[in-house]
């Protein structure tokens, strides 16, 4: 391969100067939640996490569905678990959704619920970045920490984030 | 899951063809899949009117900006007025491609298949990363406001925990991926660096830096592949496409363990048992394995079996994975030397092992001889595992 491949590169000056056309889409979307997700959201307003617990292979799925993709079964029940688990890993965002640097770096990891082994969600969590650095924040337990009742809206972000467990403490 | 594994046409890969990939191309989507659907027809010594079908990749329309990218793309890929398809398994769709060409073939539809995957990730401003927030759940995870890279950090660290990897080792393959890069006429990021550069680059989302990404490519790859008829008449040297595989996780991605991809373990035992490889480590001479990041190598490495459960970062450690090594890994240059037009990226590892298996990788050429050879691509909510396995004829 000693020849020279097709393709006309821009220097981002060229690309600034370059014939383009413009255009920003307005997409704008309304997701219905659908029939598990509408009464976990539901909960979150009520501060309680819920599950579904497959009546064949036992399993508790957070977020609950319906059907258990192992058994490829309807769920047969509602359960509600504490809103306590594990964080099995956690990682310190210094930007933003945009790649804009965030003043404030945040944190982020997935908590494994106690009453549902196998079931995580992500989430902010409030703790140091240094415990993420030193990997110290592998195994911590943590509880969910909620909005005032009339803040919520029935959204992921009822949740504020999750935080330590202190010592004593449920 | 069973697989028929003894599919009796055989295939053979003729031609591959590339442009450079480089962030903000002048050529359009179509004018890039040309560019490379041409060079690969003239590589096999064939024309348009010889091609039966045609397959083309494409990754989340969202990233070009443009809808129904396959048949946007079509004429560009020799498509027009034949049977065209576009295929799709996000990040995976690299490998996916050729693997759809494979069956086009074997199953004695077609003769002669033009293979063309293309990727302009440039045009989402001011950042593609933020075109990503798509590919997160709309109901749970968007309202949290995501970035991208925030997904695969806690891959990575899951990782890193599991196995106690560091962070010094993980940024080997970055250094040797880069510097492999030096000698591919495609690259974008080829460069000599440092561990201590890597770890001092800027930090995005700990533990990811910007030294252990792939960078914003455009670019396009595309492959002639044919059935054993035709190869034997045009060709000495066909590279046959001896097994095949593909696997999809759950998205429930938060529900399963992150440190281990068992989903890449499932596509590799499909197309290891086709191929009749019962020991990877030791029959694959040379392997193109998805590196979007650098831990990926490793951790796909892990899932394709050439390395036990935290076994690669030491193997890397050792030099085995050099180009010199005893199992070559990426040495094109991989994603983050070559650069990474998404399903482009994947489809120049395939063609990266066509070249390797043929002898003709001039200055990437690996030492030891190459007669098997593995690429393997990567997708979605870190869930699609695509592998290809290839032997020189
Ligand atoms: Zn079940």
């Amino acid at each position: 391969m000693g020849y020279k491949l097709p393709g006309t590169p821009l220097k981002r000056a060229e690309f600034e100067k370059a014939f383009k056309v413009e255009d920003k889409p307005e997409a704008k979307y309304a997701w219905a939640a659908g029939q598990a997700l509408s009464r976990f959201l539901e909960e979150l307003k009520n501060g309680r996490i819920v599950g579904r617990r497959c009546r064949n292979c036992g399993k508790i799925l957070i977020p609950p569905r319906m059907y258990c993709e192992h058994c490829f079964r309807p769920t047969g029940e509602w359960v509600y678990v504490r809103p306590v688990g594990r964080i099995v890993t956690a990682v310190v965002s210094y930007i933003a959704a945009t790649r804009e640097r965030l003043e404030k770096p945040e944190v982020i990891g997935i908590v494994e619920f106690e009453d549902a082994p196998g079931s995580g969600i992500f989430h902010r969590l409030n703790i140091d970045p240094e415990l993420v650095i030193s990997r110290k924040a592998f195994g911590m337990r943590v509880k969910a920490v909620w909005k005032p009742p009339k803040e919520r809206e029935g959204s992921i972000n009822d949740i504020l984030y999750f935080e330590p467990v202190g010592e004593g403490e449920g | 899951m069973k697989t028929n594994i003894y599919v009796k046409r055989r295939v053979a890969v003729v031609g591959a063809g590339l442009t450079l990939f480089r962030r903000r191309m002048l050529e359009t989507p179509k004018e890039l899949a040309w560019e490379a659907a041409k060079m690969a027809l003239d590589w096999a010594g064939l024309e348009l009117d010889d091609v039966d079908a045609v397959v083309i990749g494409s990754a989340p329309d969202a990233f070009d900006g443009v809808h129904m990218k396959g048949e946007y793309l079509a004429d560009g890929s020799g498509g027009w007025g034949r049977p065209t398809m576009r295929v799709y398994v996000g990040g995976g769709t690299g490998v996916f491609t050729p693997i759809a060409g494979w069956w086009h073939v074997a199953s004695g539809l077609f003769d002669v298949v033009l293979v063309v995957a293309e990727e302009k990730m440039s045009p989402a401003q001011p950042h593609p990363q933020f075109v990503f927030k798509h590919i997160w759940d709309p109901i749970l995870e968007r309202p949290l406001n995501p970035n991208l890279i925030w997904i695969f950090a806690m891959e990575m660290h899951r990782y890193m925990y599991k196995y106690n990897v560091r962070k010094e080792d993980i940024a080997l393959v970055s250094v040797k991926n880069k510097r492999n890069a030096l000698d591919h006429p495609a690259a974008q990021l080829a460069a000599k660096i440092t561990v201590e550069d890597v770890l001092n680059s800027e930090v995005l989302v700990y533990p990811v830096q910007r030294l252990d990404i792939s960078p914003v490519t455009d670019g396009a790859a595309a492959l002639v592949m044919v059935s054993e008829k035709v190869a034997r008449r045009i060709t000495d040297s066909p590279v046959w496409v001896e097994g095949v595989g593909w696997a999809l996780d759950s998205t429930q991605w938060t529900n399963r363990e992150l440190a281990y991809p068992k989903y890449v373990e499932v596509a590799a035992r499909m197309a290891y048992r086709m191929a009749g490889i019962n020991n990877p480590r030791k029959e694959i001479d040379v392997a193109e394995v998805y590196d979007p990041f650098d831990y990926k190598e490793l951790h796909h490495m892990e899932g394709l079996m050439l390395a036990r459960k935290g076994e690669a970062p030491i193997l890397t450690r050792e030099g085995v994975t050099e180009r010199d090594g005893d199992l070559p890994v990426n040495p094109s240059g991989g994603l983050l030397g070559v650069g990474n037009p998404i399903a482009a990226a994947g489809l120049m590892k395939v063609a990266e092992i066509f070249w390797q298996l043929r002898g003709e990788a001039g200055g990437r050429q690996v030492k030891k001889p190459a007669y098997t050879g593995l690429a393997q691509a990567w997708g979605d909510l870190m869930q699609a595992g695509t592998v290809i396995v290839m032997r020189a004829g």
